[in-house]
């Protein structure tokens, strides 16, 4: 018997921050390789403190639905869960590298296969890409119109179109902009897109001034964040200039100084998301069978929603 | 009513040879052939044909024992539909006459009815207990104990709940004909470990975090909390428990103290589940009022006439009791009233909004 915990902030203020942890959650739950697929919260319940005991299963793989390593997946989750022996070189990682780390968990006595975040994951490249072909409705967006895999494309632009992916920056956490410099370049590698940036909301380079960064005339945004809140559905599209009231929303391309900007919310509400959670579970010895082929299928055709709808509240 | 049918019959004659102990009834092999007891009596030296009839004539014994047996549960989710239907505490007849009526339980807000499904299996249904005596026609059905995560979102003034426990589930749904598995499961989802938490204690192993130590350990920017426990005593913890744990706003019946020697003075309330440690609404607020509480009381000098320090009092009642929105418009008596607040800014306020035209730093 094998479970699947998946731990992920929460919020007590916006009902939305929990939402795509449930959603991958229960795509997860459908590819039928866990006995139990559960979800632990900081902020909302279970809390951490509560989920194990929840479990059935001795075996128990844990993933962080977090963007970066850090304070919560370093301190406040090993803590919680108490995963007594653990310590930061459990992972033994660069800010970038980790993989999993197998504990015990002191109060139920379970054996805990603690997983790197979600976020430093190699395949949350894909998961960019994917929100970028999400947000443009175009699943070649960035590929050559010459190319022979190019659809028509709603981009329009003879496939010159640049990627900006986004983050908090570095205010508490260096690895926080790590994670999002090593997806961009990891994209930029792959040649696709015609430039790809990594950009900041605290830090140069900034995001507001993110029409600077690109010659392409489209720029595709996916801001790096777990959930929609406050950064991704107020401040971001404020301050790139796709909206001067976020209550009022956005278009999707919105024009700012000669672009076309197509700005994606949290790139944690993918649905391909649910691929990488496995990926990690897989990872630290989970047999997860051929799910993740699976998830990646039936989140492809899942549709072209943008995202784009003002967001409500805030985190906290 | 419930029939035994074969397949009880031969699971109960094929687990014989080890011996069933379920409820009363006991049924054995030995060398002298089976015996068969219930509290009403036994029957020994049996042949397997007549532990057939006997076994047909005690229906609900049969069955009750075959319910319990047939699924592989984990102990937890046993004790906790066993508890619903009362069954360590009331025979299997009388138990079986109740639940040909459905029997009703509640945890927290939730009504929990207990009926006879096919083949002695229990059914469950889950509903709010407001809603326990309207027709299922009225409310809205489900059938995924999962869909129960968008129900404990929001409350009925669709404002979102960040407390599960808090007695503000909304109303109008049902889930209907769940198995036992499905209704905890759905129970876990409303109210999260609460099962696993009553069941723990049941069994005098609940963890009990008390404030303290859960202060001590919050780090980041909830560290600060720690230094709001001086040495000087337990008082403010006894304000944190009434305005966040009484019943009125949560659910759970608290256990945690101010530290493993020193029980709090204000009650835990009387909820059928354990809440083992201050929650994460608990730190943040308590984070809030460390900030708060680190300054020193000043006087001011206000004028009120009497009737306006009662309507002071009753403004701060009101908004405390969550009860502002239930004043009427034009109920001018009640000193929560809107004109009255607004009478008493207009009156007593400067331009600056502040009371009395006193200003708060001086």
């Amino acid at each position: 018997m094998q479970s699947l915990v998946i731990v992920a902030h929460g919020s007590h203020l916006n009902p939305d921050a929990s939402t795509p942890t449930y959603d991958h959650a229960d795509t997860v739950r459908e590819a039928g390789v866990f006995d139990e697929v559960r979800t632990a919260f900081w902020k909302e319940e279970p809390s951490f403190r509560e989920a194990l005991r929840t479990v059935q299963a001795e075996e128990v793989y844990v993933v962080p639905l977090f963007i970066s390593e850090g304070y919560f997946t370093e301190q406040v989750i090993p803590r919680e869960l108490r995963l007594d022996d653990w310590d930061e070189e459990a992972w033994d990682s660069d800010g970038t590298s980790a993989t999993h780390a197998t504990l015990e968990a002191t109060d139920v006595g379970k054996t805990v296969h603690y997983c790197g975040p979600v976020g430093t994951h190699d395949a949350m490249s894909d998961v960019i890409v994917r929100r970028a072909e999400t947000v443009t409705g175009d699943p070649d967006v960035g590929e050559r119109s010459d190319s022979p895999n190019s659809r028509a494309s709603r981009t329009e632009s003879d496939g010159e179109v640049g990627l900006a992916v986004v983050g908090h920056g570095t205010e508490r956490n260096e690895n926080s902009a790590k994670a999002i410099e090593y997806h961009a370049d990891r994209i930029a590698d792959r040649d696709r897109f015609e430039e790809v940036r990594a950009l900041f909301m605290d830090e140069d380079p900034e995001v507001d001034d993110v029409t600077d960064f690109f010659e392409s005339d489209d720029i595709v945004v996916v801001p790096l964040f777990v959930a929609d809140g406050y950064h991704t559905q107020e401040d971001i599209p404020e301050d790139m200039g796709l909206t001067d009231d976020y209550r009022t929303g956005w278009e999707t391309p919105a024009e700012v100084d000669g672009h076309d900007v197509w700005y994606a919310g949290a790139v944690g509400t993918e649905a391909l998301m649910a691929e990488v959670i496995l990926e990690r579970a897989a990872e630290a010895g989970a047999d997860v069978g051929d799910a993740v082929e699976t998830v990646r299928r039936r989140t492809r055709v899942a549709g072209t929603d943008a995202g784009t709808g003002a967001g409500a509240g805030t985190g906290d | 009513m419930t029939d035994v049918n074969d397949r009880q019959v031969d699971a109960l004659v094929a687990a014989a040879d080890d011996g069933v102990d379920c409820d009363g009834l006991r049924v054995r092999r030995g060398e002298d052939g089976y015996r068969f007891e219930t509290p009403d009596g036994a029957e020994t030296g049996l042949e397997e044909s007549a532990l057939r009839s006997v076994a047909a004539e005690n229906p609900w014994f049969v069955s009750n024992w075959y319910c319990w047996r047939e699924v592989d549960r984990p102990e937890v989710e046993t004790a906790f539909l066993r508890w619903l239907e009362s069954a360590d505490d009331r025979s299997v007849p009388d138990r079986y006459e109740a639940l040909a009526d459905g029997v009703e339980a509640s945890w927290g807000e939730l009504a929990v009815e207990v009926a006879l499904g096919g083949d002695g299996r229990r059914t469950y249904a889950v509903r709010h207990e407001e809603d326990a005596d309207r027709p299922v026609g009225e409310l809205e059905v489900y059938a995924d104990p999962l869909s129960a995560r968008e129900l404990v979102t929001y409350d009925d003034r669709g404002r979102y709940r960040p407390l599960k426990t808090a007695p503000t589930l909304q109303t109008g749904w049902a889930l209907l004909d769940l198995d036992g598995r499905s209704l905890v499961r759905a129970v876990d989802v409303v109210y999260p470990a609460t099962v696993t938490n009553w069941h723990l204690e049941r069994q005098g192993e609940l963890d009990v975090s008390h404030w303290r130590e859960t202060m001590e350990r919050q780090t980041g920017i909830y560290g600060v909390i720690r230094t709001w426990d001086r040495g000087e005593g337990y008082e403010h913890v006894n304000w944190v428990a009434e305005a966040c744990c009484d019943d009125s706003q949560c659910l759970k019946r608290r256990e945690w103290e101010y530290d493993d020697d020193t029980d709090l003075d204000v009650d835990g309330g009387d909820g059928a589940f354990p809440c083992r440690e201050p929650c994460s609404l608990v730190v943040a607020a308590a984070r809030q009022w460390t900030k708060l509480e680190g300054e020193q009381p000043q006087t001011y000098e206000f004028e009120l006439t009497p009737s306006e320090k009662e309507q002071v009092e009753a403004i701060i009642d009101t908004v405390a009791d969550g009860e502002a929105g239930e004043i009427r418009e034009a109920d001018v008596y009640e000193g929560a009233n809107r004109y009255r607040a607004r009478f008493l800014r207009a009156k007593r306020f400067d331009e600056e909004g502040r009371l009395g035209g006193v200003s708060t730093d001086d």
